[in-house]
């Protein structure tokens, strides 16, 4: 396997200009006659769709849930950034392109975060155009806040719920399209596995989720944007239906697969609150601006928060970061939760939280100021812990959240595989190790709305791609291959439960790689693995039968891909030995805890390349070369 | 908590289905109700029968995917609240809870508790949205809009489009949905140029898909999740109308 990264030569900041230039073009009468299967309908998907059959493309589009409208980007909660510099605080293109290398603690390839910077203004406007309410000021222009990571107010926003704004904007696109005849849409519609033909990806094969029936979908070049791969830690922020299915099965047919150790856990969620929990909520970080983050100072203390005298009490952040204090980042404040809760510190049911007290900001600015500013959040929380947290501290603890990580994309964010083009969280190219709030609901509509429009149009015309019918020989293998896997699935039958499995899968990623890793953890997680897969194939249950809606076996395939997928976030994370972003190597960490970045040997995006179940992948590296920002050392203090 | 669950089954749209009765010995008030379904799936699974079949993704209240008449309540009990975000320490130990399906005749049962809602995609196809092609749009901040008239559209956009209006309604009546999209972009310049053909193509769909009309009992801003107001639906009917005689 080759990696050409296919950046174009020359200054950065004409990169992409000259790029378009050069690319080939599909004229507009022979667009119709090439067709596009689009898997995903989030902000990447969905604005691929629309803007691909806006130009001409015949497009298949296909998601699992009921609805396009339902992809898990509607949760996206806090904003989108754009270098527009309508505050008027020195943003530009290139301050946004720095912060984001930075953020990702240059674990990222420049110029396609300086792409991403350049586009990020036209998303602003396209939205607008479609008409996304975004917040306004009262003379009626754009407002926009500030986020971590950044110094400037660059994230425009739609209150808590930016993404959802965002992404209905982009269904009303792709629904004006699918109303139009040029896009047809598969919802409740899985995709199972990916057709190669003479090397390119050629299509898809999938199962109906109502009726159970296989399908087939023949195309001229396949665009994943599926999403992350967060719940292969079970609970996390995500979706309960998000999966790495998908990818996954690309990557075993030699798509490779970069830097999966890179996953975000977010600081403030509400913790877990039982076994029988499915999934965590996020409350945003904007709370850390008034909460004080504390533990009790001695290991077992179970007395009311409000008991607890100041002296007896432990705001460790304020302690360990006196100038960032509470508003530590991200991976900063998560891993510092972690180590009072080892310590036995840790507060609630199980011992896994931390408490974030309000009670000095309420004391200072009352609390309607607070009513004012976090109401919505405080309710969410009331409603589902049941406790009052103007009266009480709040109890949050950290969750897995984003995985930065994905398959490897190319500068037009093509695959290794001819013809795969991957957009949004589900590739691996402009966050690094870490991504910024604000940054993935740009990243998405970016890759959707002004990249691969560009983008595949030049593979389109510079292949050939003799036509591909559903009934050749790939077609009938890849629909064999998925039958028999459901087919051995149902035929199991042993005595424990998906969700079982899930769950056992999940916590053990999240203790040997998790918040913080070492070699000899994940070296165990690597031996579990595989004995926790081979129970699954032997004692796994599924009811029910395969033509016919069966949500247990829907949960089943997904859970069978994250038990293979685990081994090579595990791999991955076992091989980088150093602390960059959301991958923290307890080996590797200055004498203050801090992060240890090894730039000598680890400034390479590690893209995996299949070699069978069970064997380790083979690792091919792309070296990231800094041209413009010199590497430097994120500091906190 | 000890709880008694009447549960819609139902095979499939072609086939009758009826209540089943589940005893839930050992459920926790921190639970969410679809977790109360989820831990009494884990015991249907193991005792060899099929799980209940019922529609969820993102279970924090914004996806729309969840949709659970609970007691006779789209969404059951609480105000404001999906189902996903209701808990059980809203219910009492010992409660007998009857659990259906969204009931109306565009939304066909799936499953159990899972509808097909693809009626709501069609109406939105037909006309909710602003026909902009991606690329050329002019700067964001060209055009002004006041921050009231924001706040309006912004309030109609938080549809979530779960259908808990319709299953409020006796009418089976879509227009609390309808009616949302369309005050969204009635509120917003960028509406302005299909604001006729939008109200009239989407009213015309949605009486294709057999949803009924309204008849003012505002069950449906009751369901809302949301709390959409019906005041949309007077502004629609108000902008069909006007869309019709000037036609």
């Amino acid at each position: 396997m080759k990696l050409d990264s296919r950046v174009p030569t020359g200054p950065l900041e004409s990169k992409w200009e000259r790029h378009q230039f050069e690319m080939k073009l599909v004229n507009p009468a022979n667009k119709r006659k090439f067709k596009v299967c689009v898997v995903g309908s989030g902000l990447a998907g969905a604005s691929a769709a629309a803007t691909l059959a806006e130009l001409g493309y015949e497009v298949d589009c296909l998601c699992f849930q009921d609805s396009p409208r339902r992809a898990h980007s509607i949760a996206a909660q806090g904003g989108i950034n754009a270098a527009k510099n309508y505050q008027n605080d020195g943003d530009s293109v290139y301050r946004l392109f720095y912060d984001t290398i930075k953020g990702g603690d240059f674990r990222a390839r420049e110029a396609n975060v300086y792409r991403l910077a350049q586009v990020s203004e036209n998303i602003i406007d396209q939205c607008v155009a479609q008409g996304v309410p975004f917040a306004r000021e009262y003379g009626g222009h754009l407002d926009n806040r500030s986020f971590g990571g950044a110094q400037v107010s660059r994230t425009f926003y739609a209150r808590g719920q930016t993404g959802q704004q965002l992404l209905l904007g982009a269904y009303s696109a792709l629904a004006r399209q699918i109303g139009r005849g040029t896009v047809k849409m598969y919802p409740r519609t899985e995709m199972l596995d990916l057709v190669i033909v003479d090397g390119k990806a050629r299509g898809v094969v999938t199962r109906n989720l109502v009726t159970g029936a296989m399908g087939r979908f023949a195309a001229d070049a396949v665009v994943l944007a599926t999403g992350g791969y967060s719940n292969v830690f079970n609970l996390s922020t995500n979706a309960v239906g998000c999966n790495v299915t998908a990818s996954y099965r690309a990557y075993k047919h030699g798509a490779a697969f970069a830097n999966p150790c890179y996953t975000q856990i977010h600081p403030t969620c509400i913790p877990q609150s039982g076994d029988y929990q499915s999934k965590l909520t996020l409350m945003s970080e904007s709370l850390r601006n008034d909460g004080r983050v504390w533990v009790p100072r001695e290991a077992d203390d179970k007395r009311d928060p409000r008991e607890i005298p100041e002296d007896e009490r432990d705001y460790y952040l304020e302690r360990k970061y006196p100038s960032f204090g509470n508003l530590a980042p991200r991976d900063i404040a998560s891993r510092s939760a972690k180590e009072v809760c080892d310590e036995g510190r840790g507060v609630g049911p199980g011992g896994r939280g931390v408490f974030l007290d309000f009670a000095d900001s309420i004391q200072r600015l009352g609390e309607s100021s607070i009513r004012e500013r976090y109401g919505n959040l405080f309710e969410m929380y009331g409603r589902i812990t049941g406790e009052n947290p103007y009266q009480r501290p709040m109890r949050i603890y950290p969750a897995p959240h984003y995985t930065m990580g994905g398959l490897w994309v190319d500068y037009n964010l093509m695959s290794t595989l001819p013809g795969l083009h991957v957009l949004g969280e589900a590739n691996f190219s402009d966050h690094g190790a870490n991504r910024l709030g604000a940054s993935a609901l740009m990243q998405g509509l970016a890759d959707g709305y002004f990249v691969i429009p560009y983008t595949i149009g030049h593979y389109l015309a510079s292949n050939a791609l003799p036509k591909v019918d559903t009934d050749h020989p790939e077609f009938q293998a890849a629909e064999g291959r998925a039958c028999e896997k459901i087919n051995r699935l149902l035929a199991v039958q042993g005595g424990r439960t998906v969700d079982s499995f899930h769950q056992e899968l999940g916590k053990l990623c999240w203790d040997y790689c998790g918040m913080a890793r070492n070699r000899d953890g994940l070296s165990k997680a690597l031996e579990l693995i595989p004995q926790l897969r081979s129970e699954f194939w032997e004692n796994v249950k599924v009811p029910g039968s395969g033509a016919q809606f069966n949500q247990s076996l829907e949960r089943a395939g997904r859970v069978a891909d994250f038990l293979e997928f685990a081994e090579l976030l595990c791999y991955d994370a076992r091989d980088r030995e150093e602390s960059c972003g959301g991958h923290f190597r307890e080996e590797h960490q200055t004498g203050e805890g801090e992060a240890l970045r090894n730039d000598d040997d680890y400034c390479y995006a590690a893209a995996w390349e299949f070699d069978g179940v069970g064997k380790k992948p083979k690792l091919h590296k792309e070296n990231l070369v800094f041209e413009n920002v010199a590497l430097a050392v994120r500091s906190y203090k | 908590m000890r709880l008694t669950l009447e549960v819609w089954r139902q095979l499939d749209a072609q086939t009758a289905g009826m209540f089943e009765t589940y005893e839930v010995p050992d459920a926790s008030e921190h639970m969410s109700f679809l977790e109360l379904l989820d831990h009494l799936n884990e015991s249907l699974v193991r005792d060899g029968q099929e799980p209940i079949a019922f529609d969820s993704d993102c279970r924090e209240g914004i996806c729309g995917m969840c949709s659970l008449v609970v007691n006779g309540v789209p969404h059951g009990p609480q105000r404001a609240t999906t189902v996903c975000q209701l808990h059980m320490r809203e219910f009492n130990d010992g409660d007998r809870i009857v659990v259906e399906p969204w009931r109306a005749g565009p939304f066909p049962v799936i499953r159990d508790l899972v509808v097909d809602r693809t009626s709501f995609d069609r109406i939105i196809e037909a006309g909710g949205y602003v026909a902009v092609n991606t690329g050329g749009a002019p700067d964001a901040n060209a055009v002004p809009i006041g921050k009231d008239e924001a706040d309006i559209a912004f309030q109609a956009a938080v549809c979530i489009g779960c259908g808990a209006c319709v299953a409020a309604c006796k009418n089976a009546s879509a227009m609390l949905f309808v009616s949302a999209k369309v005050a969204q972009f009635a509120h917003l310049p960028q509406g302005q140029p299909e604001r006729k053909r939008r109200v009239r193509d989407m009213v015309g769909q949605m009486d294709r898909e057999g949803f009924g009309g309204c008849t003012n009992t505002y069950d449906c801003e009751g369901a809302c999740p949301k709390e959409i107001p019906v005041r949309f639906i007077a502004e629609m009917n108000r902008g069909f109308l006007a869309a019709k005689i000037t036609e």
